[in-house]
């Protein structure tokens, strides 16, 4: 009996198997959660020209201020306790990408269609509102039983590769959530040609279901391709319940968007070098708060 | 209605009365989830929960279901929050950037959409929520600048949206109140657009008008209804037990 594939990558191989122009899904939501590592990584590389799906937090807004977003396809983008995304908001308001603004029921609907190999699936959401007028490719679809309803039929959100991160993994690249919220993180690798998980731990298997439920193994092996072991690697988002989102640095990030030389000094700091660099810059800041 | 107040209770607030107003949006509603956002909204799901609809399902703002006490109840990850959603067992107060005459709100973006003058969050949830269960507002700043005779990027579906976008859309669609700091007001009108329905103590009609950036609908001074007073056991609640350090205060100041 042979092993199972060994899938165990470091972000740069992640990044390495990515290219411009590819269609990059992000999971997460808001501010929690967030590959964060992944798109450290992804911002050291040349790569740009993506068009980004996400439930946008500081991905986007990293991505966006890097000048790596052709197009980015989202219901919003927050940083939750700070609502408003500094990088986004921004990039949005010097017309910096195209955007593909969508509901976050239809984000959902998208996803799942994408997982399901179908081209759209109908919802009752979009209707009236300036998301049909913002989106002119959108279509809509009538009911063939009885009632004949028309509905939004949402593209599904098919992606050449997905970032997800969760708290466990083994190198086979089955991944556990241990936090309240699986987000859409499963839907996410489903929908995607490829999918990268990064892990704040990298265990046995057998050790997933040691300590918790089996329903908490949200995503499995079939739809990943590279499991990536990278501690803290949801920083500052959430990554409950190993830690908590870093909220004084999420300050310190979003006080450093809204002025160029503070985010000059905050890049060369933070975003220069690799992760374990980032992670030691982040100690040394705390400590200087202390 | 008028209870006195008793002494372990100060005098009702402008806050209170906001209070108020929000939790009346959860009266009657039954088995389902109110989902509060903002300061004032989430004190009055609670105050409605605690008194006079107790069946009321609250969250506690991450992907729980939890009783009076916080005691969790429930699951509710994001993806089943929206399957309530659309299921219509769900009583949303939004926030609103911009609001029309006929209920259209704006939370996206201001100016022209292509390129705003200021982005805000995106459309979130706003389309889907409008469509599929009651979605009530929260302005604790009434202001011409929110009140708008046109919003910048329909999120929310007001009621002249919908009828213009059919039968599927305005199935499920209602928005029972627009709460603010000045008053309540809803859209029980024939052509579906905002009128006052009762002014805060101490509010007057001209001082709404001079705050709305369109024509209300009816009602000039004297017909207007006053929102209730809490009762003593209600002022006693919020600010003993649901809002004991008084941030409905800083929401709206007294």
């Amino acid at each position: 009996m042979s092993d199972k594939t060994d899938k165990i990558m470091s972000p740069e191989e992640v990044v390495g198997r990515l290219r411009s122009g590819m269609t990059v899904g992000i999971g997460g939501w808001g501010s929690r959660r967030k590959p964060m590592a992944l798109v450290r990584a992804l911002l050291r590389s040349e790569i740009t020209d993506l068009t980004v799906i996400s439930y946008g937090g500081p991905d986007v807004g990293l991505l966006a201020a890097a000048g790596k977003i052709r197009k980015l396809v989202a219901a919003f983008t927050t940083l939750d306790s700070i609502p408003l995304e500094p990088h986004f908001r921004a990039a949005r308001e010097r017309g910096a990408f195209d955007l593909t603004e969508i509901d976050e029921a239809m984000f959902m609907w998208g996803l799942t269609a994408a997982a399901n190999r179908l081209p759209f699936l109908p919802v009752r959401a979009g209707l009236g509102s300036d998301v049909m007028r913002v989106n002119p490719e959108l279509r809509t679809v009538t009911s063939p039983y009885a009632d004949g309803e028309e509905f939004v039929a949402v593209p599904a959100l098919r992606m050449d590769a997905a970032l997800v991160h969760v708290n466990r993994a083994d190198r086979a690249g089955n991944g556990q959530y241990l936090g309240p919220d699986p987000y859409f993180d499963d839907l996410f690798c489903e929908a995607a040609d490829t999918a990268y998980v990064s892990c704040e731990r990298l265990v046995e298997t057998a050790e997933l279901t040691r300590a918790a439920a089996p329903q908490t193994l949200l995503i499995k092996r079939h739809s990943v391709t590279g499991v990536v072991e990278t501690p803290h690697g949801a920083h500052f988002t959430t990554c409950a319940p190993d830690y908590e989102r870093d909220e004084p640095f999420q300050k310190a990030y979003a006080a450093a968007a809204a002025d160029p030389a503070a985010w000059a000094e905050f890049t060369a700091r933070f975003l220069s070098g690799n992760e374990k660099a980032y992670q030691s810059a982040v100690q040394a800041w705390h400590e200087e708060q202390q | 209605m008028t209870t006195p107040a008793t002494a372990a209770t100060s005098a009702a607030t402008r806050a209170d009365h906001c209070v108020i107003a929000c939790a009346e949006a959860w009266r009657d509603n039954g088995e389902v989830l109110a989902s509060p956002m903002g300061l004032i909204p989430s004190i009055g799901a609670r105050l409605a929960r605690r008194t006079f609809s107790p069946d009321l399902l609250l969250t506690n703002g991450e992907a729980f279901l939890v009783g009076p006490d916080g005691a969790i109840e429930g699951w509710l990850p994001y993806r089943q929050h929206l399957a309530m959603v659309t299921g219509g067992k769900r009583h949303v107060m939004m926030g609103a950037s911009q609001i029309d005459r006929f209920g259209n709100q704006n939370i996206s973006c201001i100016g022209d959409w292509e390129q705003p003058a200021r982005q805000l969050l995106g459309v979130r949830g706003a389309p889907v929520n409008t469509l599929n269960n009651p979605v009530s507002y929260w302005i604790p700043k009434h202001s011409s600048r929110v009140f708008v005779e046109r919003v910048d990027m329909v999120s929310g579906v007001g009621y002249d949206r919908a009828a213009a976008a059919g039968p599927s859309a305005t199935r499920f669609h209602r928005i029972p109140r627009v709460v603010t700091n000045l008053g309540v007001f809803d859209f029980e009108t024939p052509d579906r657009s905002m009128r006052i329905a009762s002014l805060h103590p101490g509010v007057t009609v001209e001082e709404v008008r001079a705050a709305t950036g369109f024509d209300l609908t009816g009602i000039s001074e004297g017909e207007c209804a006053y929102t209730r007073e809490p009762t003593a056991a209600e002022l006693r609640l919020i600010h003993e037990e649901l809002d004991p350090r008084a941030t409905r205060l800083r929401e709206v100041p007294a």
